[in-house]
């Protein structure tokens, strides 16, 4: 990792301001509770791309093919949800990860699957399916039917895996953040030695619940993990026009934590970034990371996309992280075109097999509307 | 028995759970080290440490979220608010979050949680300090709603919800921390969920209060029973769900009913029950449903409006003579 001390104070002289100013409040000088200067220290670590090899990660060969299909089958799976959705046969909102799969990818490689527990906002597809769930479930998911991870309850923005320590899909922008704390939370609570990670939008960052969350991980000393995918763009709004500081990883030093960034094109940056953070959150130093990213396709399947323009979306696609990873295969003769062929024809018909799992999958019963809304059917419900 | 303080059966209700259920811990803003805002926390931070007795920044949407996940990852979460007038910047993590996550995710998460602490109007707090949540927190399938009116209640229900399996709004009182009651030192007292009690029995008038309210109701029955009439007096107890059976059975009895609730009345408390008696217990109904709530306008400061605002014994009174066309 590239270890970097950075003070937006020229001149970084003093400690901390929090035992300083106790010292003066207690000193007879009570007027003299501003020092002369203030120092302002960030730690933060950064992840470029390019920079990791999977050696460099302790990863086998094996274990790097099978991110390939992992980050492949994300992707097929997302292309034929759009084209299901064009078919009317998934409903509601669909919001695709497409671009962003080094971040699922790099995460889940790198973690506890299962003993760790990960949480994400509404863009789950992509989560779910690094973590283990299967296509079926996800496509009969957002099919609406009983086949589905959520039985058809949840759809395409509330994806859950018990079984994966996939803890949502949610909803509302932000508000699931405070519950990744809470998974750290318990995880320290109950000593079990399980890492939280929240992911959440450039466009959540916004959100007061963030920051609560931010605080309340820094004071607890939780083993967490708050990672904001940056891909520029919440929904239409340009990150600029957004926020005051942009360099997400700078607001880690208002929590007193430490703060990184990755590339989010790059799955062993990704990859590399979790390890460290991990390994830190598990010992009661949690991070807040930044990973710039891209989403390729619009905020939503109605999103007609005219806050970017069609050069900055091509431009970007060179640098898609599947085609990033493709090459290194190659380039470092780990596995033949040929190979390559054959996995994507087997994902596209794992994806491919979902749909039809979906379809016949059959719909929840009329009566199981009321299931799963207390522990007991016996609840007096009004009808 | 033992004469307890509303507070105090708090008090002794979560003790014991914790004591029982090491799962279980007690988070919200002053707690631990400053023994709880109204002393319903105190000496719990001595007993059981700061890793179960635990402070927090004045962050109600933080750590009430924080209190969903750790509900959702294995634990069993008390949380504290002040007053429940300031969960409103926490709503999102009740509606959203608590109430929601095991119907969305097919059942196969839990939030077993409780959130307590002071509900409705406390004197000249004004605006935004008097809130009644009831009504706004039962609308939400997923949540149960509790708001008992003694500390024997207190007590039993406090113990019942921490058990339950889902969300619990549990709604106390500020001006009820100190009353003092017998309280039952049974092992494992508990209150069962969603059961009504029938304070007074009685034949001419059926009153239908909760909480504070349920004070208003008994000092009323009384002064009836004086005029030479008997009113049958109800507690909800559990405002969600509602054990309206008990209440129709009694209607059926009495054919008459006044519901005294200190929420304001727009689609409130009183509204859900009267609609609900006149769907079950129409032919049943001698007079027409009467409330007396709280006034349909934000609560005011000056004493005599506060006062004014608050639902009155002597409304309460006069509404039973009337439906009893006693006057």
């Amino acid at each position: 990792m590239a270890k970097q001390t950075k003070s937006t104070s020229p001149r970084k002289t003093t400690p901390k301001r929090k035992p300083a100013a106790s010292k003066a409040a207690k000193s007879n000088d009570s007027m003299n509770v501003v020092p002369d200067e203030l120092s302002f220290s960030a730690t933060f670590d950064t992840y470029p791309a390019g920079k990791y090899t999977h050696e460099d990660l302790g990863l086998s060969e094996d274990q790097v093919m099978g991110m390939y299909r992992n980050m492949l089958l994300q992707r097929r799976f997302e292309e034929r949800a759009a084209q299901m959705y064009g078919k009317q046969k998934i409903a509601g909102f669909l919001h695709l990860y497409i671009g962003q799969e080094a971040i699922s990818t790099g995460t889940a490689t790198a973690i506890n699957i299962g003993s760790d527990s990960v949480i994400t906002a509404y863009r789950d597809h992509g989560h779910a399916l690094a973590l283990g769930m299967s296509a079926n479930e996800g496509m009969a998911e957002m099919f609406g039917k009983v086949g589905g991870c959520s039985k058809g309850k949840g759809g395409s923005m509330h994806f859950f895996s018990k079984e994966h320590g996939m803890f949502g899909g949610h909803g509302i922008v932000g508000a699931h953040v405070p519950v990744g704390v809470g998974l750290a939370f318990a995880h320290k609570y109950k000593e079990d030695g399980g890492v939280a990670i929240a992911f959440y939008g450039d466009g959540a960052a916004g959100q007061g619940a963030v920051h609560e969350a931010a605080n309340l991980m820094a004071i607890y000393e939780l083993p967490a993990i708050l990672v904001v995918e940056n891909n520029n763009y919440a929904m239409g709004t340009a990150v600029h026009r957004a926020f005051g500081q942009v360099e997400f990883s700078h607001w880690a030093a208002s929590y007193d934590v430490r703060g990184s960034v990755a590339d989010g094109m790059d799955v062993f940056a990704v990859c590399k970034a979790m390890q460290d953070a991990t390994a830190l959150a598990r010992e009661g130093k949690p991070t807040m990371m930044e990973i710039r990213t891209y989403r390729y396709r619009g905020h939503s399947m109605s999103d007609p996309q005219k806050y970017r323009t069609k050069e900055e979306l091509e431009s970007k696609k060179n640098e898609d992280p599947i085609i990033r990873l493709k090459a290194y295969l190659l380039e470092r003769k780990i596995t033949t075109e040929e190979t390559l062929d054959s996995i994507d024809d087997d994902v596209k018909n794992e994806v491919l097999a979902s749909v039809e799992f979906a379809e016949n999958s059959p719909a929840p019963d009329l009566d199981d509307i009321y299931n799963d809304v207390y522990d007991s059917r016996e609840y007096p419900f009004l009808a | 028995m033992a004469v307890l303080q509303y507070r105090e059966a708090l008090r002794a209700a979560m003790t014991e759970e914790m004591v029982r259920d090491e799962r279980v811990f007690l988070m919200g803003e002053e707690v631990a080290e400053y023994n709880g805002a109204y002393k319903v926390s105190e000496g719990m931070l001595e007993q059981f440490g700061p890793k179960r007795v635990i402070d927090t920044p004045i962050s109600e949407n933080g750590f009430c979220g924080l209190g969903v996940g750790a509900a959702m990852n294995g634990l069993r979460p008390i949380i504290e608010f002040m007053t429940f007038n300031f969960s409103f910047v926490a709503i999102d993590q009740i509606i959203n979050n608590a109430a929601k996550i095991r119907y969305m995710s097919g059942g196969q998460f839990t939030v077993p949680i409780v959130f307590r602490g002071a509900n409705g109007a406390a004197g000249q707090l004004a605006a935004t300090h008097n809130t009644s949540t009831e009504s706004i927190y039962s609308t939400f399938p997923g949540l149960k709603v509790i708001a008992p009116s003694n500390p024997n209640d207190a007590k039993g229900l406090l113990k019942s919800a921490i058990r339950d399996d889902n969300p619990v709004i549990f709604l106390e009182s500020e001006t009820m921390f100190g009353m003092k009651g017998e309280v039952s030192d049974a092992e494992d007292y508990l209150i069962p969920i969603g059961k009504a009690r029938i304070a007074k029995e009685g034949t001419d008038v059926t009153i239908v209060a909760h909480s504070k309210s349920y004070h208003i109701a008994m000092r009323v029955a009384e002064r009836l029973e004086n005029d030479g009439y008997s009113a049958e007096v109800i507690d909800p107890r559990t405002i969600r769900p509602l054990d309206i059976d008990t209440i129709v059975e009694s209607i059926k009895k009495t054919n008459r009913c006044v519901i005294i609730d200190e929420s304001n009345p727009y689609a409130s408390i009183s509204s859900e029950i009267t609609f609900q008696i006149q769907d079950r217990a129409f032919d049943f109904l001698d007079a027409p449903i009467k409330r007396i709530t709280a006034k349909d306008v934000p609560a005011p400061y000056a004493k005599n409006l506060i006062e004014y605002y608050m639902p009155q014994e002597e409304d309460a009174y006069q509404a039973c003579l009337s439906v009893m066309y006693a006057k």
